[in-house]
């Protein structure tokens, strides 16, 4: 195996391993809904992991994420620590935001990961500023924003589009189109929905679609856009079509989508597929992909250890972090 | 001690703000060449070029939001909302985000934002343009609102706002825009969250915010002739507010106005009244009076908008009727 080829394998699996993390986190985070160690709304990832790990994996540490209440996929792809995710899904102090923030609004502004904003299409007009003072004070960074296709019905995306434009601002939109909102079909609630990725022409602004179920697809568009974006060509957009393999959220049995699409999009299972690549290209053996696993398995069982060991906040933390005041 | 009117004092603030902190900029509708619908931006453009006074599209939503997220990494972003009307429509990014963001982030996330905005009533603009929503905004934990009445503390109430780490809704009157007063050449500043007696008085004592304040001085000046001493307290602030200077007044008047110009129903004036009842009961010697809007959407004609908003006379009557005198 040539250097190359051995750089190419590390990050390859290195990729895999964040999406079998998001993944088991997900399924793990569903069983501690059900043995009530976790309340409060739940939305899983499971599904999407080959959009936020294709994309947040072809950033550099400098660069800013900012994402919707779908939010514990990024933020593992963005480096944050499944144990303190898990405890703050447990309202644990040891937790994101000390148990104050929940399984919506997780934040880690150490790793650049901006949230975890829980009202649809809310994130997006921050992801504007994020950009506006990366361009003007930072100069190298850029913001990637996730939002999906319910969000492109809200004003806030509007108004977010034109403004990313007319100030070219280095803003990578990316739209995880599972195609539904909460449960109503997005050919339903959006007019563009069979070509999402074409709205950006309304706003002279740059887009593409990509295959959200396949990583290579998806870190060649995001390489592409991401290079654009640093060049100074401003905001671009990138349409991933994905699809999420549980319902809305822990609450939602998802009845209103066929089977026959449930079971065809399972088929596209984005871990299922990059396995099957690596094994036919003859990139890994599945006995290094077994390790992984392996390794995921102890990561989870460790996190909730943690979650479950760690303390909840002191009543005294009710009234802290509201206002700092002048800073004193 | 020169007088000056309490849009230039704005306009004083936020040249200092520009020229004191090099990634202060102000993003407003029409406050670029256009100087500001209420001209309080005017000649900055000029002086300090578009990339420090951005003249934004008419979205307030992401005006606020850009305000927010430059705020989030370290730029000291001052939002102009052409109207506190149109500020409903940035309702999510002000209350949701701004508000939440060090609290829902264990004070990892700090958004040191000044959102200005011009509220109020009496200019014949009609049901949507003459609304006062502050007191909406006082009741949100994570915001602090202020609301000066004079020229003096526009600038002073200004200049610590911006020393603030976190949101300030910092609301101005469209009718005191001319109003004059003396404002010092030498630096001054105000505290956030003191109360400000205008007025001192025995008899009665008058609470109120902005412009009602002034409302307030006309009717003391009409009653001293009548020989009732009335004591203005000037809140400055509604969140927080200083119910100490409140209280403090009532036990020497032992009696209370609550005056504000919004609708009466849900008004903020009913949150004071209730804390002069649970703090100053003891104190009181007749019921605390609450003198607002009339509750009914601003109408256009000034011979009906002049009964929808509380004035002098309504202030006197009120203060007569409290005192039976």
């Amino acid at each position: 195996m040539t250097t190359e080829q051995q750089i190419v394998k590390d990050q390859v699996l290195r990729r895999y391993h964040k999406m079998v993390l998001i993944r088991e986190f997900e399924g793990e985070s569903y069983r501690q809904y059900m043995q009530k160690n976790i309340r409060g709304f739940l939305h899983v990832y499971s599904g999407q992991e080959a959009v936020g790990v294709g994309i947040i994996g072809e950033l550099e540490p400098q660069d800013y994420v900012i994402s919707h209440y779908r939010d514990h996929g990024h933020a593992i792809a963005k480096g944050s620590d499944v144990n303190s995710l898990m405890a703050e899904l447990f309202g644990k102090s040891t937790g994101t935001s000390r148990g104050k923030g929940g399984s919506m609004h997780l934040f880690d502004v150490e790793k650049r990961f901006m949230g975890g904003h829980a009202i649809v299409a809310g994130q997006i007009p921050i992801a504007v500023g994020l950009a506006l003072a990366t361009k003007e004070i930072d100069k190298k960074a850029i913001v990637v924003c996730f939002l999906g296709d319910g969000a492109m019905q809200e004003g806030e995306f509007h108004e977010s589009m034109n403004l990313a434009s007319i100030w070219k601002l280095p803003l990578l939109f990316v739209i995880e189109n599972n195609l539904y909102g909460m449960g109503a079909d997005v050919a339903q609630t959006l007019a563009i929905h069979d070509e999402i990725y074409k709205i950006a022409n309304g706003y002279k602004m740059e887009s593409a679609k990509v295959d959200g179920m396949d990583l290579f697809e998806v870190q060649d568009a995001g390489q592409k856009a991401i290079g654009l974006i640093r060049s100074g060509e401003g905001p671009y957009l990138l349409e991933a079509q994905t699809y999420r393999f549980r319902g809305h959220s822990i609450s939602d049995p998802a009845k209103y989508r066929p089977e026959i699409e449930v079971s065809y999009w399972m088929s596209r299972d984005p871990i299922k597929l990059l396995q099957a690549r690596l094994i036919k290209e003859d990139i890994v053996t599945q006995e290094e992909l077994d390790e992984i696993h392996k390794v995921v398995e102890n990561e989870i069982v460790e996190a909730v250890n943690f979650a479950e060991k760690s303390p909840f906040p002191n009543a005294d933390e009710l009234y802290t972090n509201i206002v700092l005041g002048s800073g004193e | 001690m020169p007088e000056i009117n309490y849009r230039d004092a704005m306009n004083r603030a936020l040249r200092e703000a520009l020229d004191e902190n090099e990634v202060a900029y102000i993003i407003g509708e029409d406050i670029g060449p256009y100087g500001g619908t209420y001209a309080v931006t005017q000649g900055l453009y000029d002086e300090y070029g578009p990339s420090r006074i951005k003249d934004a599209p008419l979205s307030e939503s992401a005006i606020v939001g850009a305000g927010i997220g430059s705020a989030l990494l370290g730029m000291k972003p001052i939002v102009e909302i052409m109207t506190i009307n149109f500020s409903l429509l940035a309702m999510d990014q002000i209350v949701n985000h701004a508000a939440k963001l060090r609290y829902m982030s264990a004070g990892k996330m700090e958004v040191p934002l000044i959102i200005r905005m011009v509220t109020g009533g009496g200019a014949q603009l009609g049901a949507t343009h003459s609304q006062n929503f502050e007191g909406w905004y006082a009741s949100v934990p994570g915001l602090t609102v202020v609301a000066p009445s004079t020229p003096y503390d526009a600038l002073g109430l200004f200049r610590t706002s911006r020393a603030m780490r976190d949101p300030v809704i910092f609301v101005e009157h469209a009718m005191l825009y001319s109003v004059r007063g003396d404002v010092p050449e030498e630096h001054y500043s105000i505290p956030i969250g003191m109360a400000d007696v205008k007025k001192s008085g025995d008899d009665v004592t008058i609470v109120a915010h902005s412009r009602m304040v002034n409302v307030a001085m006309g009717a003391a000046q009409e009653l001293e002739r009548m020989g009732i001493s009335a004591e203005i307290v000037d809140l400055r602030s509604l969140r927080p507010l200083d119910m100490d200077t409140v209280i403090k007044s009532v036990e020497k008047t032992h009696n209370v106005i609550v005056l504000e110009e919004t609708w009466k129903t849900g008004g903020f004036g009913g949150e004071i009244a209730s804390q002069i009842v649970e703090k100053g009961f003891n104190f009181l010697d007749s019921p605390v009076m609450r003198i607002g809007g009339e509750d009914v959407p601003a109408p256009y004609t000034y011979v009906l908008e002049g009964l929808a908003f509380p004035d002098i006379e309504r202030v006197i009557n009120g203060v007569r009727s409290l005192l039976g005198r």
